[in-house]
This record gives C-alpha cells, sequence and structure tokens, in this order.
C-alpha cells in the first residue's frame, strides 16, 4: 500500500453538532451488547433511524394511510399528498429540475438493474461497450453482465491505484473507442472509501455523446448532490443509507431518456389505458412504478431528508472527517494493521487488514467489546482480488458517532492483537 | 475477554497458526471445495480413500481461524478411519457446535470449537470444512456452499 492519507492535525471534533442531542434521536442507540455500550460503526452497511422517521411512518400508518392514485376517498388523498410530498423532498434535495425525474424504487440496487434492463435493453447492442469501474459494488457490475450477456456487449473496466483512486487516463482512453454506449461508476466507494471525481468523468463521458449512471449509494448521506450542476443521465441511491427505511429507493434520470425508454415492469398505476390489444402507459414517473409502492417507506424517506436538511450536509461531512482522521491516526498505531484505500478525497470509512488475522475473527471479536463492524468482501470481491486478499474489516462513520467510540473500536482492536498474539 | 477464551481456544489458535494437513495430495480419489459465502473463504479437501478407510487426508484454503481450525482438526480426527464414521463424526460434531447439549463421547479434540455454540453467525466456518468433506464424497464438481 502506498502514501498515507493526508491528515489534519486538529483531529478533535470542532463542528457545531449537538451530538448528545442527535444520539438521543437514535433509539437503538441506546442499548448495550454483550454487556458493553453499543458502538455501531457498520454505516455503510445500513445506518440507524432516527425518531422523525420511525415516527413519520408510524404516524402513517396509525393516522392517514391508505393506497394511493386511486382513492376519491379522503385517506387515499392523503397518502397520495404525503407520497407525492416525499417526490418534491428528494427532488429537492437533489435539486433535479422535475419531480417527473425521481423514481421510487427499491433501492439502489432495483435503480441500476431498472437503466440496465430499460434502457440498456433498448441501446445496447452486439459490438457495444459499457465503461465501469474496478471499484465497484456488485450491484453495479452484474446488472451490466447480464445485459452483456443478453446483447453481446462487453464490459470495459476502469483500473485504480494502489491508493485507491481511479486512473482517469484509463477512463478516458476506454472512452475514446466509439462504441460506448453508457459509464457507470460509484460515486463513494463502500470497500475504499475513495470519493470518485464524478463531475469530471461526467463531462469526460458527455463531451463523446456518451451517458453516465452513477451509484450513489454511499454518497447520498455525506455529500451534497446537485444533479444540475452534476449533469449525469441517471443517479441512484437507497433510503437505508441515508436515515431512511429499507425497502426504498430512488432513481433520478433524465426526462428525456426516462421518456424514451420502455417500462421496466408492468402493471397497475404505470398504464393510462388499458386494452388487450394494447396498452398506453402512464406518464413520468409512473410509467416506471408499476403496482402499489412501498408508500410508507417512501414517506419514511422524505422525513429522513428533512432530518439530514435540518442538520446540514456540510457540518456532518465536517463531523465525520474529524472521526475519520482520528481513527486514521490511531489505526496505523497498531502495529501491523494496514489500511486499504487511502485515496487523497475519502469519505468517512476505513477498511483494513490487522495481520493475517481474519476479518471475520476481528469483527467477532470486536462484537464481544459491542463494537460493530462489517468483515467480508464488501459485495466488492473484485476489489479484493486487486489487493489480494480475501476480505477486509471495515469502520464506516455516521454523525452520531463520537470520538470515544473510534477510541473503543482501537482499544478492541488491540484486545484482537493480545488473542491471537 | 474471558468468554472470548472460551472460542478462541489455546488449541484453535494453535491449529490456525499452524494447521495440520495443510497441503495438496498429488492423487486425491476424492476432492472438494466449500465456499463461505458470508465471507468468501474457500477450502479444498483432499482424501485418499482406499478399501473405504480415509488413508490419507489434507486441505487448503484461506480462512477464518475458526473454519482453519476446524479444517485442521477434522483431517486429524478422520485419518485412519472408516469412510462410514465420517456422517456419524460430523453430526456429532454438528449437534456440539449448534446445541447446548452435552459432548458427545469419541469426538476428543474435536470438542474444542464447542465454544462456537455461542456464536451463530460463526457455525458456518466451523462446518465449512465437513460439508467439503461430504461433497467431495458425493464428487461434487461445483463447490459446495455451506447452506
Ligand atoms: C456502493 C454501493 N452500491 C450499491 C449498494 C447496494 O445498495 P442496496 O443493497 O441498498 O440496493 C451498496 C450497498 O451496500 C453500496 O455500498
Amino acid at each position: 500500500m502506498s502514501a498515507l492519507p493526508v491528515l489534519t492535525t486538529v483531529p478533535a471534533s470542532n463542528t457545531s453538532l449537538d451530538l448528545t442531542g442527535i444520539r438521543a434521536e437514535f433509539p437503538i442507540l441506546r442499548q448495550q451488547i454483550h454487556g458493553k455500550p453499543l458502538v455501531y460503526l457498520d454505516n455503510a452497511a445500513s445506518v440507524q433511524k432516527p425518531n422523525a422517521v420511525i415516527n413519520a411512518i408510524s404516524d402513517c400508518y396509525s393516522r392517514y394511510y391508505a393506497n394511493i392514485h386511486r382513492g376519491v376517498h379522503l385517506l387515499s388523498e392523503r397518502s397520495t399528498i404525503a407520497y407525492e410530498g416525499a417526490r418534491e423532498k428528494v427532488r429537492a434535495f437533489l435539486n433535479a429540475a422535475s419531480v417527473r425525474e425521481i423514481i421510487f424504487t427499491r433501492g439502489t440496487t432495483e435503480s441500476i438493474n431498472l437503466v440496465a434492463s430499460s434502457f440498456g435493453g433498448n441501446t445496447v447492442k452486439a459490438g457495444d461497450e459499457i465503461v465501469i469501474t474496478g471499484m465497484e459494488h456488485h450491484s453495479n457490475i452484474v446488472p451490466w453482465q447480464l445485459l452483456c450477456q443478453r446483447t453481446g456487449a462487453v464490459l470495459k473496466v476502469v483500473p485504480f491505484t494502489d491508493a485507491g483512486e481511479l486512473i482517469l487516463e484509463e477512463y478516458e482512453r476506454l472512452l475514446n473507442s466509439g462504441r460506448v454506449k453508457l459509464a457507470v461508476f460509484v460515486h463513494i466507494s463502500n470497500a475504499l472509501g475513495t470519493i470518485n471525481p464524478v463531475k469530471t468523468m461526467v463531462d469526460l463521458a458527455r463531451a463523446r455523446g456518451i451517458p453516465t449512471l452513477i451509484d450513489g449509494a454511499q454518497a447520498i448521506a455525506h455529500l451534497k448532490v446537485d444533479i444540475q450542476e452534476l449533469d449525469c443521465d441517471f443517479y441512484a441511491f437507497s433510503g437505508h443509507k441515508v436515515y431512511g427505511p429499507s425497502g426504498v429507493g430512488v432513481l433520478y434520470g433524465k426526462q428525456i431518456l426516462l421518456e424514451a425508454m420502455p417500462p421496466y415492469q408492468g402493471g397497475g398505476d404505470m398504464i393510462s389505458v388499458v386494452t388487450f390489444e394494447k396498452t398506453e402507459y402512464a406518464d413520468l414517473p409512473n410509467k416506471f412504478e408499476a403496482g402499489t409502492p412501498n408508500i410508507a417507506g417512501v414517506i419514511g424517506l422524505g422525513a429522513a431528508l428533512d432530518w439530514v436538511n435540518q442538520l446540514g450536509l456540510s457540518t456532518v461531512a465536517a463531523h465525520e472527517n474529524d472521526l475519520l482522521d482520528d481513527a486514521t491516526v490511531q489505526l496505523l498505531e497498531i502495529p501491523g494493521l494496514s489500511i486499504m484505500g487511502t485515496a487523497r478525497d475519502k469519505a468517512a470509512l476505513v477498511a483494513f487488514t490487522l495481520q493475517d488475522i481474519h476479518p471475520h475473527d476481528i469483527g467477532t471479536i470486536l462484537d464481544r467489546e459491542g463494537v460493530a463492524i462489517r468483515a467480508g468482501h464488501h459485495c466488492a470481491q473484485p476489489v479484493m482480488q486487486r489487493y489480494g486478499v480475501p476480505a477486509t474489516a471495515r469502520a464506516s462513520f455516521a454523525v452520531y458517532n463520537t470520538s470515544d467510540e473510534v477510541n473503543a473500536l482501537v482499544k478492541a482492536l488491540w484486545k484482537v492483537k493480545e488473542l491471537f498474539s | 475477554m474471558n468468554d472470548l477464551r472460551d472460542l478462541y481456544q489455546e488449541v484453535i489458535l494453535d491449529h490456525n497458526k499452524r494447521p495440520r494437513n495443510f497441503r495438496i495430495l498429488p492423487q486425491p480419489t476424492h476432492h472438494a471445495d466449500g465456499v463461505n459465502p458470508l465471507c468468501g473463504d474457500r477450502i479444498s479437501v483432499f482424501l485418499d480413500i482406499d478399501d473405504d478407510i480415509i488413508q490419507d487426508i489434507s486441505f487448503q484454503g484461506a480462512g477464518c481461524a475458526i473454519s482453519s481450525a476446524s479444517a485442521s482438526l477434522m483431517t486429524e480426527a478422520l485419518k485412519g478411519k472408516p469412510v462410514a464414521e465420517i456422517e456419524h463424526l460430523f453430526e456429532a460434531f454438528h449437534t456440539v457446535v449448534t446445541t447446548n447439549s452435552e459432548c458427545p463421547k469419541g469426538l476428543g479434540k474435536l470438542s474444542v470449537l464447542a465454544g462456537v455454540r455461542d456464536y451463530p453467525s460463526r457455525v458456518k466456518c466451523a462446518t465449512l470444512a465437513w460439508h467439503a468433506v461430504r461433497a467431495a464424497l458425493e464428487q461434487h464438481k461445483q463447490p459446495v456452499a455451506t447452506e
């Protein structure tokens, strides 16, 4: 592994967050695990939910729930207003041009599959190329492989450096083949923490008339995303990584592309007229939302975005960066520990190995100390292969984490060393 | 720390550090891979069976301490045993790592893995090598998963 990340010299939190107040909003954090206070550092897998979200969902079910878009009765109207209100919240959060460009899905995975199936099926032919990167999550690899199998297209993979930074010259070279129909890349890598230069990457593709899809699963809770400025064609994220419920996610798509795409699934709510001869599809976004959606989940996601807005993403990011710097310094003091992913521009997660101790064992021992981390391949096996390890341990931070929790992580890791010495 | 020592007993740490029978058999009569989809660990087992007796047995692969030690201990336990004994031992072993019942007699050193019962997410690590042996006997061509 190459250069160490550049660290700020003041690891102490200097942001204006009321951490005690924030933690109090997360009921799940007030518990003991194996007799120790819970230290939840598996946020890149899924973040915990504040009362604002829990209450919004419970409110929906206990006060105004009904099916949407189809009832003449008051509850249906109220549910429809809340559901469509959440769509507007997502639009504003992303600064997208129109709510017609916001499609609710089950999550990042479904959003990507929607594009691979509908857009890909329509535009990708044998011999075409799709550019992806070597640091993608399986959910941004497999749908494209399936598309390639169906169509005879090929994947072209952008490599990255030992530090975990994409090699942009290679990206540019791959874009130049004249056969590329789509470029897809992750905004923040869940395995390395790398923040990719997505604006540059979109511009390079756009200059060649190539549309882009960004996997924003890890970015959505850590970085301000301005879709109009970014100017990508598709952006996918999951509710559960941005303090919202699981089972709901978003696909942003440029209106002009979405309009030309065939529906992904058929069913109710996505049609305007059905006869057995022919069906006319509904307008955007309903064309892509077949069947009864996750109504309460969408409403919960809206509440989550309100909650994040109220804190301010830049304040959140500043706090998480402090934790990351603090953790990085302390972890590197542990002999035999090496960090995978040392990009200059990095988000609040740290993936590491400790001597030849298997990450699974690290995870079990940390759990007994109350510290929850992820151990494994992080659904990014190509990244593991790139570094020649079967798995890594990963600690990832959210707004409610504290420097005491970083200390607890470090202390627990020393115990791992002791046990395996 | 103390209850962790129940899981990571000295014998386990030792077999993890210095796995026994950790090599490839040049001409095995039976061979299979076991994969733990949870962590991507992969273990290959090799058997040399003659006259219904396990004449030689070995394994290779990267795994956590539990799966490596379990594979190592398993090869020690099975070497020289009649093939018919495998199912019997596996059943007893499985009972020990998944339930709170008394350790059946005849398990020998394998019983050091009993601590796994308190760590349900690790049971698959402990049984990975056994599943691979089973698959080898059935002459599976595909790697088996632990389910
Ligand atoms: C970078 C990245 N992409 C995609 C996903 C898949 O998200 P989901 O499982 O919510 O569909 C994840 C989640 O782990 C991720 O981290």
